[in-house]
C-alpha cells in the first residue's frame, strides 16, 4: 500500500541549529547561517550541492520576528544555484517547510534541500513585551481572514484560544491543572540536561500551580519561551542519501490533512486538526502508534502536547490527561519519552524544527547526557488550533 | 472597553451592523436552510451561492470560556470573559465572544446567555449575557 507514497523517496541526512538565546547577539541571518552550514556539513554535502531551499513561514516582506528570514534572502546570501525555492505561511503548521521540501524532492526537482526556521521573538520582547505575544499585529481596522472575527472580543493572542479548548477538554474528559502540568514539568526535566535549552534549573508540580494565571486554566509555566535561534533540516532523494556520513532517516510518513474549516473557533474544540493529522499519517505505514519510541510533540502551550498525543493516537482519545498524569509514561526512562531536549517550554521556542532536530539528534545518539537507549522509531508534530503537520521518522 | 473593530464587506455587514436594529443576523443557505459562520458567499452543505443573512433569536448556550487576566494592551481593562456561544438555532452554529453583565467567576459551561450589542463607530459588537434557564 505504501510503495508509491511521495515521503519514502525522502530522508534527513543533516542537521543543525544555532545557539538558542534570550537574547542572542547574532542577528537574524547569523543564526541561520550558523544552523544552516552546520547542517550542510552534517549531511556531508557541499553548498553546491544544495539545489532546493524552503521555510515556513519565510518572511512576509515584514522583516516580523516571528520569521525574519526567508529562503530569498538565506539563497542570495548563501549563493545557492536552486532549481526551487518556497515560503509562505498557508499550509499545515510549522512543518510546512519539511513537508513542502520533500514534495519538491519526490517530484523530481531536487536532490537535496535545505529546510531552515529562524526566529528571533527574543530580541522583539526587548523593544515591546509583547510584541511576540500579539498573534495578530494588524493596524487600524482589522482585515484579516480569521482574526477579525475575534479582535474586536479583546482576543489578540493564541493563548485565549489555547484556553478555551483547555477548558472544553477538562469538562467533556475529566483532564486536571495537575495532569497538564506534567507537560511542562516534564519538558524543564529534560532541559536540565540540554546545555542550549533556555530555562534549566529545577521546576516541581508546586511552582507551576503556583504560576500566575493568564487565561483561565493556563499559567504563565503553561506557555512556551521566546528565543532567538534558527534550526536547519537537510532532506535528501533517498537514492542520494546513502552516501552521506549519517544513517539516513526515512521520513515514513507524513500527516497533513485538515477537514475542518481553517479557523480557531470554527474546529473541534478539544482535537483541533490533531485527529486530522493523525488519521492520515497512519493511513501511510504499516507502522502503528505503539511501534512510537519517541515523541516530539508540540508544546507552544502545554495543552498542545496532550492534544498531539491524543491526536496521533499515542494515547486513547480523551485519555491525554491520566496518560500523563504523575509523569512517569512521558519522562525519558517512560514507554514514550516525550519533548526531550525540554521542548519549546523550557528548551525555546523554536518553532517546529526544533522538534525534528531533537528527534533527529536522539535516533543518531547524539544528545549527551539526556540520550534514549538506542531506537529506531520518532514522531514530530508541530502546530495549534487549525495548523497542524506531523511527520514519523524511521533511522535505517 | 476599547476594542479593535473590523473591517467591514458586503459578506459580514449584517453581522456586524444587525445591532444598529436589535438583531443578531447569521447567514444562511436559502435552499437547504443551513445556518453557518463566518458568513460567506457559499454553502458548502449544497453548494449553493444562493445564501444571505437572516435574524437569529439571540440565545445560545457557553460551549466553551476562559477568564482572560493578561492586559495584552495598556487599557484593557481585565478580567474579561471569552467564549465559544452556540446559538439555539442549530447544533455547531457558533462563533466566538465576550460574556458581560456578571461577575466573571459565574460564568460556566452550558450556560444560557442571550445577546446583547456594544456600539462602537459603524460597528454593533455581539457580546452576551447571562439569563435564566
Amino acid at each position: 500500500m505504501t510503495e508509491r507514497l511521495y515521503e519514502k523517496n525522502v530522508a534527513i541526512t543533516g542537521i543543525g541549529q544555532s545557539e538558542v538565546r534570550r537574547p542572542s547577539s547574532k542577528s537574524a541571518m547569523r543564526l541561520t547561517l550558523d544552523a544552516s552550514l552546520q547542517a550542510i556539513a552534517d549531511a556531508g554535502l557541499q553548498r553546491s550541492d544544495i539545489d532546493g531551499i524552503c521555510c515556513w513561514p519565510g518572511d512576509n516582506h515584514n522583516g516580523d520576528p516571528f520569521s525574519p528570514v526567508g529562503p530569498h534572502a538565506l539563497k542570495t546570501v548563501l549563493g545557492l544555484n536552486v532549481n526551487w525555492f518556497g515560503g509562505g505561511y498557508e499550509g499545515p503548521g510549522p512543518l510546512t517547510g519539511m513537508i513542502n521540501g520533500a514534495m519538491a524532492i519526490a517530484a523530481g526537482l531536487c536532490k537535496h534541500v535545505l529546510v531552515f526556521r529562524t526566529i528571533t521573538e527574543a530580541t522583539a520582547r526587548q523593544t515591546s513585551k509583547t510584541a511576540s505575544a500579539l498573534t495578530n499585529k494588524t493596524q487600524g481596522r482589522d482585515s484579516s481572514y480569521s482574526w477579525k472575527w475575534y479582535t474586536p472580543f479583546n482576543v489578540m493572542s493564541a493563548i485565549n484560544f489555547m484556553a478555551l479548548y483547555t477548558q472544553r477538554h477538562f469538562h467533556e474528559y475529566g483532564t486536571t491543572s495537575e495532569q497538564l502540568g506534567q507537560i511542562p514539568v516534564t519538558c524543564r526535566a529534560n532541559a536540565a540536561l540540554n546545555p542550549n535549552a533556555i530555562y534549566r534549573e529545577p521546576m516541581s508540580l508546586d511552582d507551576y500551580l503556583a504560576s500566575r494565571i493568564i487565561s483561565t486554566p493556563l499559567r504563565l509555566l503553561d506557555c512556551d519561551v521566546h528565543c532567538d535561534a534558527s534550526t536547519a533540516i537537510v532532506l535528501s532523494r533517498a537514492d542520494c542519501a546513502k552516501d552521506g556520513p549519517n544513517p539516513p532517516i526515512r521520513i515514513e510518513a507524513i500527516g497533513s490533512a485538515l477537514g475542518q474549516p481553517w479557523s480557531w473557533d470554527q474546529l473541534s474544540l478539544t482535537e483541533m486538526a490533531t485527529a486530522d493529522v493523525g488519521r492520515m499519517l497512519w493511513n501511510r505505514t504499516d507502522l502503528k502508534p505503539k511501534d512510537v519510541q519517541q515523541a516530539q510533540l508540540y508544546d507552544g502551550f502545554s495543552i498542545l502536547t496532550l492534544m498531539w498525543l491524543e491526536g496521533l493516537g499515542l494515547c486513547p482519545r480523551g485519555e491525554g490527561g491520566r496518560f500523563i498524569e504523575g509523569g512517569t509514561r512521558i519522562a525519558r526512562e517512560g514507554v514514550l519519552p516525550i519533548n526531550t531536549n525540554g521542548g519549546q517550554l523550557s528548551g525555546g521556542r523554536t518553532h517546529g524544527l526544533g522538534y525534528v532536530h531533537e528527534a533527529c539528534t536522539q535516533l543518531w545518539g547524539r544528545a549527551g547526557e539526556r540520550q534514549l537507549k538506542p531506537h529506531q522509531v520518532a514522531i514530530t508534530a508541530a502546530g495549534g488550533g487549525p495548523l497542524g503537520g506531523s511527520l514519523l521518522l524511521v533511522k535505517e | 472597553m476599547p476594542r479593535k473593530l473590523p473591517s467591514l464587506t458586503p459578506d459580514s455587514l449584517a453581522f456586524w451592523q444587525g445591532g444598529a436594529e436589535g438583531r443578531l443576523m447569521i447567514q444562511r443557505c436559502q435552499r437547504c436552510r443551513s445556518w453557518f459562520h463566518p458568513p460567506t458567499p457559499f454553502c458548502r452543505q449544497c453548494e449553493s451561492l444562493d445564501v444571505g443573512p437572516e435574524p437569529v433569536g439571540g440565545r445560545g448556550r457557553v460551549c466553551t470560556f476562559t477568564i482572560n487576566h493578561q492586559r495584552w494592551t495598556p487599557d484593557l481593562e481585565v478580567p474579561f470573559v471569552v467564549a465559544i456561544v452556540e446559538l439555539d438555532e442549530q447544533p455547531g452554529l457558533r462563533f466566538l465572544s465576550n460574556i458581560v453583565g456578571c461577575p466573571v467567576d459565574e460564568v460556566t459551561i452550558g450556560m444560557p446567555v442571550q445577546v446583547r450589542f456594544e456600539q462602537q463607530e459603524d460597528v454593533w459588537i455581539p457580546l452576551f449575557e447571562k439569563v435564566a434557564s
